[in-house]
């Protein structure tokens, strides 16, 4: 079992930075092509949120990344030191009245393209979001 | 690579031939600026050609979804032609497809704008 754990500055370079370390290690667990880019957006959509809306950029905030790899599938963990939210209150992207906001589909995107997603918040105590990526079966 | 953004006349339809990758930070930003721009400009007809766009982020669809808005608020129209199978997954994911018009050739979809 190979695990990278970091801790990334709240910049967009870190964003870059786990998306490529997740695309290396979507290769390494047997995922093709679509398949990689596929868990390589869901761990930069996650990474765009703890550092845009969680830690806002904030440099004396960190991201805890980290991509644990076995024979059966991917973890990643991402978590900021942000303020919090409720996931719940987020509104439906996929609602009519919704399709034309300019953003909001983060969350939509990591959990299609991803087959476990956790994600636990609580007032003051930041954000942290489990992806999961299994071995697809040969 | 950011997005590589140059636009060319056909008839009276705008291309806007883009190339790379659209994401948060310079590419959703170059991708605001230059429908803005055409839209400045008084063009109406703008057909975004998406056929050496090799990744677009969430950020990148908000801004396309945004630049709709724009040039449907300003009486013009905004299609869609060239979309990777990638792209057309994610349009699929978000219900897009309802609100994008999307070809396959341009020359069709230079057409539906008359």
């Amino acid at each position: 079992m190979d695990k990278i754990q970091e801790a990334l500055e709240s910049t967009l370079e870190s964003v870059d930075k786990a998306e490529e370390l997740a695309l290396r290690e979507a290769e390494k667990l047997g995922l093709d092509e679509d398949g990689q880019q596929q868990f390589g957006m869901a761990v930069r959509e996650c990474m765009v949120n703890a550092v845009v809306h969680g830690n806002r950029y904030n440099s004396n905030k960190k991201v805890h990344f980290s991509i644990e790899r076995s024979e059966e599938r991917l973890i990643v963990t991402i978590g900021d030191e942000g303020a919090g939210f409720d996931f719940k209150s987020l509104p439906d992207p996929l609602a009519p009245e919704n399709l034309l906001r300019q953003s909001g589909r983060g969350f939509l995107l990591m959990q299609a393209f991803v087959d476990e997603f956790d994600l636990h918040s609580r007032p003051g105590g930041g954000t942290e979001v489990r992806l999961v990526k299994n071995r697809p079966e040969s | 690579m950011s997005v590589k953004l140059t636009s060319r006349q056909v008839g009276d339809v705008t291309v806007v031939d883009a190339a790379g990758r659209i994401t948060l930070g310079e590419g959703a930003s170059a991708f605001r600026e230059k429908i803005r721009e055409l839209v400045n400009n008084n063009s109406k007809k703008i057909l975004l050609n998406l056929g050496d766009v090799s990744y677009i982020d969430s950020s990148g669809i908000g801004e396309l979804v945004s630049g709709f808005t724009t040039v449907t608020n300003s009486g013009g129209q905004l299609k869609l032609v060239g979309l990777s199978k990638r792209v057309k997954d994610l349009l699929q994911i978000t219900k897009l497809y309802t609100v994008f018009e999307a070809f396959d050739d341009e020359a069709q979809a230079v057409r539906s704008f008359a």
